[in-house]
């Protein structure tokens, strides 16, 4: 027999009062970690940005245009390796009151947007019928399997910001190189835009979203930045160029107010899970005060009382912490799909996991140090009075 | 009397209520020497318990000095008591006092788990303990399915298990019938005079108190 085995028994001992304290402590480290993936899939598009790539765009905003022309300029500054250019499409797919019909895409350069980001793995015969043909559109394994598109497919979808029908065929379905890419966009020929929009809206301007940059060596991007900026600073369309990390993070920032009350939210989480699991224990330690002072008489010490007692609340607070943690795994999956546009990237992180075992299990600890402090001091005397 | 095993010298013991000092014990002077079944009288909140309470180690005097086999208990800090109580005191409670979520047999080894000894080792003295007592086929139960009798059975085992220098009882039968008493009453007259335990008895009960050898009657704290 040894110290385990008597902490079990006593965590035990009321059989529904600990299965309730652990559901107590699952559900609440089931809500943490749903907060900390959602803060973490918030954060996706900035954790995934490359490390050598700068986006240029319009520096009043996004809404924007820069003149196409411009990247011949910008591809001679010294440090760019690479182009390419996309805007931002928008468009209606089917019933808009259904988050899965909304998908980010994007017109992109087709000769060579892929080239600038080899995180989207596409097959190279599927980017070869996209590249040859007009209104061949690739895009991510997630969405089509969502929508059950294939090769050859024909989307159909209503423009918003460039109006009227528009219509893509599937010629490529990409897929992402890790984990951490998202598998939920679409992209299609900017050519093709370029093209509707002159026969649709005689006299609308096409020119790009944004540029994309492949700086090499990466530590040349602040020279480059400055480079490209200042190059453009009295025309028409002055330009703001960032790493694509900082441009992530500037529509990640738009959101900070919601992020930071998540965060305080999933601190509250921390402070319930320590209520619900003090109560517990200060009940079960108040229970047993006459049983400690037994042990203490037999020559059992404050340590071993202290290992009794937070053994017990590290039990029960890491049963609840890996039982939430586990349960947490269908919930982010099931939120994922029935928010894929939203979180594309939607994943427990094994950060998440370790927060979250170890707020129970902080939360064990803290709940078993007044208890723990209350018995080693009582006397003996005072202790085989009480009636528990 | 030579060497007493516990010898007290001028023992006093208040407690404190609120404002209150409320004397229990004072100016004790007693000696007990080895191998003796000394039964402690007297009337409720004569100080019986408290001075028995004292020579195991689980209260401290105010005054006076305490030795036991040699030893100053009250010179002794917490932590060296404690193992001084595993190593020289056994005790048996009216009320039993087993943990209710450990089956007899591992109530008799929980003073053993402080002592280096083997889990053979253990198994040998946990056997043996609830042999004497007459237990051998309850090792297995909890206390709850134990009657009183038994389960005060099993506190004795318990308390000899780490064969410990002395057994005290505080009202070791005051809750029990009268065969569960005798029953309990013959174990420690047997502790006593085949295995010369020295036997401290605190007890209402005249009855119990003819099983010792001397009978000592406390009164507002004095030893008459």
């Amino acid at each position: 027999m040894r110290v385990f085995k008597i902490v079990l028994r006593n965590a035990f001992r009321h059989r529904l009062r600990t299965a309730l304290t652990i559901l107590g402590i699952a559900t609440a480290v089931l809500a943490f970690g749903l907060i900390r993936t959602i803060v973490t899939a918030w954060n996706a598009g900035v954790t995934a940005s490359a490390a050598n790539r700068m986006i240029t765009r319009h520096r009043v905003s996004i809404i924007f245009p820069v003149p196409l022309v411009d990247r011949t300029q910008i591809a001679r500054v010294p440090g760019v390796a690479g182009l390419s250019w996309a805007n931002w499409f928008g468009g209606v797919y089917g019933n808009s009151s259904d988050f899965k019909n909304f998908w980010p895409r994007f017109a992109v350069d087709a000769n060579t947007y892929f080239d600038l980001y080899p995180e989207f793995v596409v097959p190279p015969d599927q980017l070869e019928a996209f590249k040859k043909e007009r209104n061949a559109c690739i895009l991510g394994r997630k969405v089509a399997a969502e929508h059950g598109f294939k090769l050859g497919d024909v989307i159909t979808m209503e423009g918003d910001i460039y109006p009227g029908e528009w219509q893509f065929v599937v010629r490529g379905i990409y897929h992402g190189r890790d984990p951490s890419v998202d598998e939920t966009q679409m992209f299609f020929q900017w050519d093709y835009l370029y093209e509707q929009v002159k026969q649709r809206e005689p006299g609308r301007n096409t020119d790009a979203g944004f540029f994309v940059l492949r700086v090499d060596p990466p530590g040349a991007m602040p020279k480059v930045s400055a480079t490209v900026d200042s190059e453009f600073t009295n025309s028409s369309a002055p330009t703001k160029t960032e790493s694509e990390r900082e441009f992530q993070q500037s529509f990640v920032s738009m959101s900070s107010a919601i992020i930071t009350s998540l965060k305080v939210i999933s601190l509250v989480i921390v402070g319930i899970i320590l209520l619900v699991l003090a109560n517990t224990i200060v009940m079960a330690v108040r229970e047993r005060t006459r049983e400690y002072a037994v042990l203490k008489t037999l020559g059992f010490q404050g340590r071993h009382i202290a290992a009794f007692i937070f053994g017990e609340a590290l039990l029960i607070g890491l049963a609840g912490g890996v039982l939430g943690v586990v349960l947490t795994f269908p919930l982010v999956r099931a939120f994922g799909l029935a928010l894929p546009g939203f979180f594309p990237v939607i994943r427990v992180e094994p950060i998440t996991i370790v927060f979250a075992l170890g707020a129970a299990a902080l939360s064990g600890l803290a709940a078993g140090a007044l208890p723990t402090a209350r018995v080693v001091r009582t006397s003996i005397v005072n202790g085989l009075r009480m009636i528990g | 009397m030579t060497n007493p095993l516990i010898q007290l010298r001028q023992v006093s013991k208040a407690y404190r209520r609120d404002s209150l000092t409320i004397p229990v014990l004072q100016g004790i002077t007693l000696d007990v020497p080895e191998g003796e079944f000394l039964a402690l009288m007297g009337p409720s909140g004569s100080g019986k318990t408290t001075l028995l309470n004292l020579i195991a180690g689980i209260d401290r005097p105010n005054q006076g000095t305490i030795t036991v086999a040699g030893t100053d208990v009250t010179k002794l800090g917490e932590s060296e008591l404690a193992k001084w109580r595993a190593r020289h005191i056994g005790f048996v409670f009216q009320f039993y006092n087993l943990i209710p979520v450990l089956t007899a047999y591992e109530n008799v080894e929980l003073p053993l788990l402080l002592t280096p000894l083997s889990k053979a080792e253990r198994r040998q003295h946990v056997t043996t303990a609830l042999g004497l007592v007459g237990l051998s086929d309850r090792v297995h139960h909890y206390p709850r399915q134990l009657s009183g009798g038994q389960e005060q059975r099993v506190a004795i085992a318990r308390a000899i298990a780490a064969d410990p220098t002395i057994l005290v009882a505080d009202e070791p039968t005051g809750d029990l019938d009268r065969q569960s008493a005798e029953e309990v009453l013959t174990l420690l007259d047997r502790l006593n005079k085949e295995f010369h335990k020295t036997i401290v008895l605190v007890t209402h009960d005249p009855h119990a108190a003819q099983r010792a050898h001397t009978t000592r009657h406390l009164d507002k704290g004095e030893l008459q």
